[in-house]
């Protein structure tokens, strides 16, 4: 939760293809985070983001001409350095998971609120993982679409494919409405543990080739 | 015999008339430089192509062979020259002449006697469309257009095309079929009823696309029209409505937030879960839809913001819809006396239980010195879980919130998670 407000304020890009909703992001931040830019859809962002190279880009994931994904896609090879954090007022998980898996650092809904959402573009800034409760839920929901039918109980260390036991633990909190503190104290553990442990969420997410993940989505958006 | 014609003495030069013609001047030419009336030149033109054909090849080559009045040179002289034009014609005639010996070894000899003009028909018309000038060439094309089919520009003039081609074809195998009888082959009634079918494909294969395209391009447009009143009534009913609610109650913020929340709500239920505004009555099966039911109804009657995660869905039975019954209870506690305006609502289904979870960052309370009517909804909610095996339990603090942790244990023989 621990916004660290440094000399360097973190260099924000804001991607959504609303300028009202642009507007009311930047004047949300105010001057805690230092936008240096925004663009509305795909071409623009990879632009502004090539000419600003700022360290967050805060990502609409409904963008026009490709998605928020396009986005991340592109930058991923052309500037590994920037993190991206994933807005949406979509309640569409397969598009949220897209995004992540693409490689986005971190997912909050468009109703966060102004603090909220400053303390998320930090923590993305300095490399965290932010995961909303809505974001916990997909993944808890992707993870668990399969029965865990070759592994009865915790052992699925080292797996990319599944989710530990103290990681689900955590997403469930998460998911609960507890911030990572809470999280931290609820579990014994220290704020830094639970923060690897929603690091390594991530990267399983954006690193499990697992079908089930990709099966798992086309079934959210078949259904 | 036009053809002969030409090397008659010039009395008058034989020229083909430009200002009087019908197609390329060629009777009024004739009648011109004979001096016999127009109209006896046409009709005998006329009667020629209907007894034989000649006449039309004999029309063809003397458009080919006589100059047009007003100096311009004849046709035949540029189309020596056009080499590719000569290929083609030359080659078209091949082909005519080849399937010519193929009908009439089926026995269709009298299409011979149709054969020849024919063919310098149809390679005189391929050097015409080439060499003739512009206009002529506009003629010709207007001519010829509906004999060559599906280059025809009206679909009146293809149907006439596709009739008079079926009833080549149509003609060509009943006479294949009638002489079938004579030779007693069993090849040629064969012929036969392929060549009929052919011609019936013919007439009637595109007019039967035609309408069943145009069938389902009135389907697919009374559908979308259907769509779009449908889409036209539902925004009607829920987005318009609140719309008008919000203008009125334009002075009264909460009330118009909590509008704007439960038209958010409905409008994301139906763009993203598919269902439609006003149908709750179906929506109370699962335990994800009792659930969104909980947090719109709470959200309605009051006016706080109910944040939902579900993680999994199953069916619902009595056990599941208590558990239901206590999270509702719980989330309406926490909207009444959290004092916050924000209640989380986690659910999760797993194969062995279903767990709810009620959170909010109010004021919370010392579960030890609760007042009586809080400790009272408490005890009904802690009694409706314990009752049919499942639990609950209340964590507070002063100033920390609360939460309400429901478990329910799945029934067996219903632990078939439901794909969200």
């Amino acid at each position: 939760m621990s916004a660290v407000h440094g000399a360097n304020l973190p260099r924000v890009v804001i991607v959504d293809d609303h300028s009202l909703f642009r507007a009311g992001v930047r004047s949300e931040l105010g001057n805690q985070v230092d936008v240096v830019g925004e663009a509305d859809d795909v071409e623009h962002a990879i632009a502004t983001i090539a000419s600003c190279d700022p360290d967050v880009v805060l990502l609409d994931v409904h963008l026009p001409g490709g998605g928020g994904q396009a986005v991340v896609t592109a930058l991923r090879s052309t500037h590994p350095n920037v993190r991206v954090l994933a807005l949406s007022a979509s309640d569409a998980p397969e598009d949220v998971i897209a995004v992540i898996r693409a490689g986005a650092r971190g997912y909050v809904t468009k109703t966060i609120s102004g603090p909220d959402l400053v303390d998320a573009v930090h923590r993305v800034a300095e490399g965290e993982a932010v995961f909303s409760p809505r974001l916990a839920g997909f993944v808890l929901d992707a993870f668990a679409a399969l029965p865990q039918t070759e592994q009865t109980e915790p052992m699925f260390d080292a797996e990319l494919d599944q989710l530990t036991r103290r990681e689900r633990e955590v997403l469930r909190f998460i998911a609960r409405g507890f911030t990572y503190k809470e999280i931290a104290r609820e579990l014994f553990i220290s704020g830094k543990t639970v923060e690897s442990h929603v690091s390594s969420v991530l990267r399983k997410l954006q690193m499990s080739t697992r079908h089930q993940l990709t099966r798992w989505a086309t079934e959210r958006r078949l259904t | 015999m036009q053809v002969q014609s030409q090397e008659a003495k010039p009395r008058r030069p034989w020229r083909r008339a430009d200002d009087r013609r019908l197609i390329a001047g060629v009777a009024a030419g004739i009648a011109a430089r004979t001096g016999v009336d127009v109209r006896f030149v046409r009709t005998a033109f006329v009667l020629a192509a209907l007894a034989s054909g000649f006449g039309i090849a004999a029309y063809v080559l003397a458009w080919l062979f006589l100059p047009a009045s007003g100096g311009r040179g004849n046709i035949i002289n540029k189309a020596l020259n056009d080499r590719q034009g000569i290929t083609f014609a030359s080659g078209l005639a091949t082909l005519l002449v080849a399937l010519l010996v193929v009908a009439s070894f089926l026995g269709a000899g009298w299409l011979g006697s149709l054969a020849w003009p024919l063919v310098i028909s149809a390679a005189g018309v391929v050097l015409l469309l080439r060499n003739a000038p512009a206009d002529e060439q506009e003629i010709l094309r207007r001519l010829v257009d509906p004999l060559l089919g599906f280059a025809g520009q009206t679909s009146v003039a293809r149907t006439a095309v596709r009739v008079s081609v079926a009833a080549v074809l149509l003609g060509a195998g009943l006479a294949v079929l009638i002489s079938g009888h004579a030779r007693s082959a069993l090849l040629q009634p064969l012929i036969g009823v392929t060549l009929v079918i052919i011609a019936i494909v013919v007439v009637l294969g595109p007019w039967w696309l035609r309408i069943t395209r145009d069938l389902i391009m009135e389907r697919q447009a009374r559908i979308r029209a259907e769509e779009r009143a449908d889409m036209a009534s539902r925004v009607h009913d829920s987005v318009l409505q609140t719309l008008a609610l919000i203008q009125r109650y334009a002075g009264e913020p909460q009330q118009v937030i909590r509008l704007a929340r439960a038209q958010e709500r409905e409008l994301r239920s139906w763009l993203f879960d598919g269902r439609p505004p006003g149908s709750l009555d179906d929506t109370g099966t699962t335990v994800v839809a009792g659930v969104r039911l909980i947090q719109r109804e709470v959200e309605a009657q009051h006016g706080i913001n109910v944040e939902v995660v579900t993680v999994g869905d199953c069916e619902l039975d009595e056990d599941l819809k208590a558990l239901l019954a206590a999270g509702r209870e719980a989330t309406v506690n926490a909207a009444k006396w959290s004092g916050v305006e924000v209640v989380s609502l986690f659910a999760e289904v797993e194969a062995s239980q279903v767990s709810l979870f009620v959170r909010d960052r109010g004021r919370g309370f010392d579960p030890q010195t609760v007042p009586a009517d809080r400790r009272g909804l408490a005890e009904s909610i802690h009694t409706r879980m314990t009752r049919r095996g499942g639990s609950a339990t209340v964590i507070s603090a002063p100033g920390e919130g609360t939460e309400v942790h429901l478990m329910m244990p799945r029934a067996a023989g219903v632990n078939q998670p439901v794909p969200a």
